[in-house]
């Protein structure tokens, strides 16, 4: 209970939202909106547990919203031509792996600081997507949009894949060697390598797989409409940096958990709806928004300062 | 001699918690003076500094500079008095040249102050002239050698005026020659009428450079002599000269099988040479020597931190390679590292993640957690070894010191070893735990563990070993018998005798 104290903090906020809602804008529950702000989410889901991972494992990946654009537009292009789902969707998933071994090379490899190494990825494939593709849209095929599907077979089969994504890279995390190691690693890579645990392997791999994670959210992002937009990418970064944060995974690793980083997407996410249902300005969105991160870094800095980090 | 000494100590107490780190030292450092200041580890020296520096305040007992006595020192304060101290490792600014370094130190700062290239370049020059180093005022420290950059740090000290100098091993790292040239400049300065703190294990530069000698043992002064008045001999009588009071279990296990054995074995990197020895099933080898003996280092060679360059290791008979941390686990090789603060024990964890870190591949069947397992397998231990905890999910960070070197001990059992390496184990201990670790370190061998023991406690690894590797600068000395008298011990840890009695 104390130990989760920090998420659960989240959820209890969550909750406070979703009730005030529920007496105030009743109307925030009808079901078809609300599937559809969970659809549009779920690809920030997806990438938020990569996030989670790098950010415990003491490193950050501010390029995601980078590979997010290239991996969509090559996707898209891909699809284009007339591949098949079942091939683009690897495909994308490939290429976010190659994306994220670059950086994971540099950082891992080299030691070089993730921070510096994923802005420069981040502005290079930004500025190389629009070299090549001079800001153009990729037209898709119907195939592609919805998988086929109907728009709310579509919807559902998006939330339930990135639900159970979270779902099993949070028990990964909990039952899985590596889950271990990356913890370690997080809170003190010396005392991992003296416990015979590679820490540049595994820091490695969780930038391949936050790769990963974001060429499949790149996938279910073009799912959700007609075209490709180059930009789409744009700020992503930020976006699940912020939920893993207020979700309670420590900034300087080691340090939380997935739940927490749902939640904390979640809480982010419902902000722009409930204005709108509470005929509240848009303009407030991001102060709240921010004003919701800096609860949160406080929150942790006075708890570290408390608990000398030990607890 | 002068009337009013440079430096004077009187009944200095310095106490860590329960830890009497200085127990009443007197001490005196005349104008034009070199002292050095002489003893085991752990004897005081550096607390000895500390105090005089103005890092850590006195519990107790007076300082007299020049015949004023002064309290409540800082280091601000000390270097106003003029007390300037040279570290082995200085600390200076790589990326700024010889002269923006010295003038950070000696010009006054005030942040919109507009900086006189031409004086600070100047005073740079004359300073290391008045010196005799040939260093250029405009050299990037990062390109100067070691000695290069101590001399940097005298002439530091020289324009804050300063008339106390203390020099922390100054040579531990460097040649022969670097040695000279830095002796040259301790001549010159003690002439000049600076008072000199000199710090070394190295007795033939004690009796080269030093006029007097302190000998520390356990936080206590055993005696200020004039250096023409002592030998090698009669100087290790003072460092050690203490019974050996504590009762170590006694060695019940003889010696099976070669486990370990190691030819010729060297590491260019962290300075190991030449070591040949081995570790038999059933013993435990201690290693003694002073810091910087090169003791640690033979350990991270031999965890495969540091990979050897030279020679063969042998376990069970075949050669092997250690390359990574990983080929050592997987032949069954555990390190317990020093410093459990910083890198044994994982504080934010809790202590059964900490107990099976380095099991993951057999705990994990099929790479999945099982965590009744880990679990019960963490109550064993916590039940075996007698760690006193809340419970298996506290973290590692609410134990005392003792208790965390049980997690991290327990850590490596958990790996099966064959050889298990201990390094400083009782580093920090109380004398409770400290007695409880060595029974378990006996029981370990007597279970047929090859056990390393590292230890700078000279009584403990005595009295623990049955046979003792003394090693100085990066090689193996002398390997003695269990129970050999400390200052057989001593006297090759200091490298005064070729080989001791086998």
């Amino acid at each position: 209970m104390k130990r989760y104290f920090r998420e659960l903090s989240v959820v209890a906020a969550l909750g406070a939202v979703l009730l005030g809602l529920a007496i105030f804008a009743p109307a925030f529950f009808q079901p078809q909106p609300l599937l559809s702000l969970v659809t549009r989410e779920a690809p920030t889901l997806v990438v938020a547990c990569g996030m989670a991972l790098v950010i415990i494992c003491r490193q950050i990946d501010i390029s995601v919203g980078s590979m997010f654009s290239v991996c969509s537009v090559c996707a898209g292009l891909l699809a284009a031509r007339g591949w098949p789902l079942a091939l683009v969707l690897p495909a994308a998933a490939a290429l976010g792996a190659i994306l994220g071994a670059v950086n994971g090379i540099l950082v891992a490899g080299l030691r070089l600081p993730s921070i510096v190494v994923t802005l420069a990825t981040m502005v290079t494939l930004r500025q190389g997507l629009n070299l090549v593709r001079q800001g153009e849209f990729v037209n898709l095929p119907d195939s592609v949009q919805w998988f086929g599907l109907s728009q709310s077979a579509g919807q559902w089969a998006l939330v339930v894949a990135a639900l159970a994504l979270l779902i099993a890279l949070g028990v990964a995390m909990r039952h899985l060697a590596i889950g271990r190691f990356v913890y370690a690693v997080g809170t003190d890579a010396e005392a991992a390598r003296l416990a015979g645990i590679r820490p540049q392997l595994v820091t490695f791999l969780v930038f391949v797989f936050i790769g990963v994670l974001t060429g499949l959210a790149a996938m279910m992002n073009i799912a959700q409409s007609p075209q490709v937009q180059p930009l789409s990418g744009m700020g992503l970064e930020l976006k699940v940096i912020a939920a893993v944060v207020v979700g309670g995974v420590a900034i300087s690793g080691g340090r939380g958990n997935l739940w927490g980083a749902f939640a904390g997407l979640l809480l982010l996410a419902c902000v722009a709806p409930a204005l709108t249902h509470l005929h509240i300005e848009a303009y407030w969105e991001k102060a709240i928004q921010g004003a919701i991160i800096l609860l949160a870094v406080v929150a942790d800095g006075v708890r570290s300062r408390k608990g000398g980090g030990n607890t | 001699m002068s009337p009013a000494p440079l430096l004077q100590l009187r009944r200095l107490v310095k106490n860590y918690g329960g830890v009497r780190a200085l127990r009443g030292v007197d001490f005196d450092l005349h104008a034009g003076e070199v002292h050095a200041l002489l003893g085991e580890n752990g004897a005081g020296k550096s607390t000895l500094i500390k105090v005089v520096t103005g890092a850590h305040a006195p519990n107790e007992g007076t300082i007299t500079i020049a015949g004023e006595p002064v309290s409540g020192l800082t280091p601000t304060s000390a270097r106003a008095l003029g007390i300037a101290c040279i570290y082995q490792q200085p600390a200076l600014f790589p990326d700024l040249t010889v002269a923006e370094n010295i003038g950070l130190r000696l010009e006054t700062a005030s942040a919109t102050r507009r900086v006189d290239w031409k004086a600070r370049r100047e005073r740079a020059a004359t300073l290391l002239a008045r010196i005799g180093a040939a260093i250029s005022p405009d050299a990037e420290v990062r390109a100067l050698s070691m000695p290069e950059q101590q001399l940097v740090e005298i002439a530091c000290a020289l324009g804050a005026g300063a008339r106390i100098v203390i020099m922390d091993e100054p040579t531990a790292s460097l040649t022969q020659k670097e040695q000279h040239l830095l002796f040259a400049v301790v001549r010159e300065l003690s002439k000049s009428g600076v008072g000199v703190i000199y710090i070394s294990h190295r007795l033939e530069e004690i009796f080269d450079l030093a006029d007097r000698v302190t000998v520390l043992r356990d936080g206590e002064s055993v005696g200020t002599h004039p250096v023409g008045a002592m030998n090698e001999a009669s100087l290790i009588r003072l460092m050690v000269g203490r019974e050996v009071a504590q009762i170590y279990p006694p060695s019940e296990s003889a010696a099976g099988e070669v486990v370990l054995a190691l030819r010729a074995v060297g590491c260019a990197a962290s300075g190991v040479r030449d070591v040949t020895l081995e570790v038999r099933a059933g013993e435990i080898l201690g290693l003694a020597g002073l810091v910087g003996a090169g003791r640690t280092e033979l350990a991270r060679v031999l965890f495969g931190l540091t990979p050897a360059d030279a020679g063969d290791i042998m376990l069970n008979g075949r050669s092997i390679a250690l390359r990574s941390p990983q080929d050592a686990v997987a032949h069954g090789i555990a390190y317990v590292p020093e410093d459990r603060r910083r890198h044994g024990v994982v504080l934010e964890m809790p202590i059964a993640h900490n107990m099976t870190m380095a099991i993951h591949r057999r705990l994990f069947i099929g790479a999945w957690l099982r965590f009744g397992a880990e679990r019960s397998l963490a109550l064993e231990f916590i039940r075996d070894l007698a760690v006193k905890c809340a419970g298996p999910d506290a973290p590692g960070g609410s134990l005392s010191g003792g208790n965390q070197q049980k997690v991290s001990l327990a850590r490596w059992l958990a790996t099966k070893p064959k050889l298990l390496i201990l390094d400083e184990p009782t580093q920090g201990v109380d004398v409770g735990a400290k007695s409880e670790i060595h029974k378990i370190v006996r029981r370990l061998a007597k279970e047929g563990l090859g056990v390393i023991l590292i230890s700078s406690d000279l009584p403990e690894v005595i009295g623990m070993s049955d046979r003792i590797g003394v090693m100085g600068g990066g090689t193996l000395r002398a390997i003695l018998p269990a129970k050999s008298d400390p200052h057989a011990v001593m006297a090759a840890a200091l490298g005064t005798t070729e080989k001791g009695a086998a």
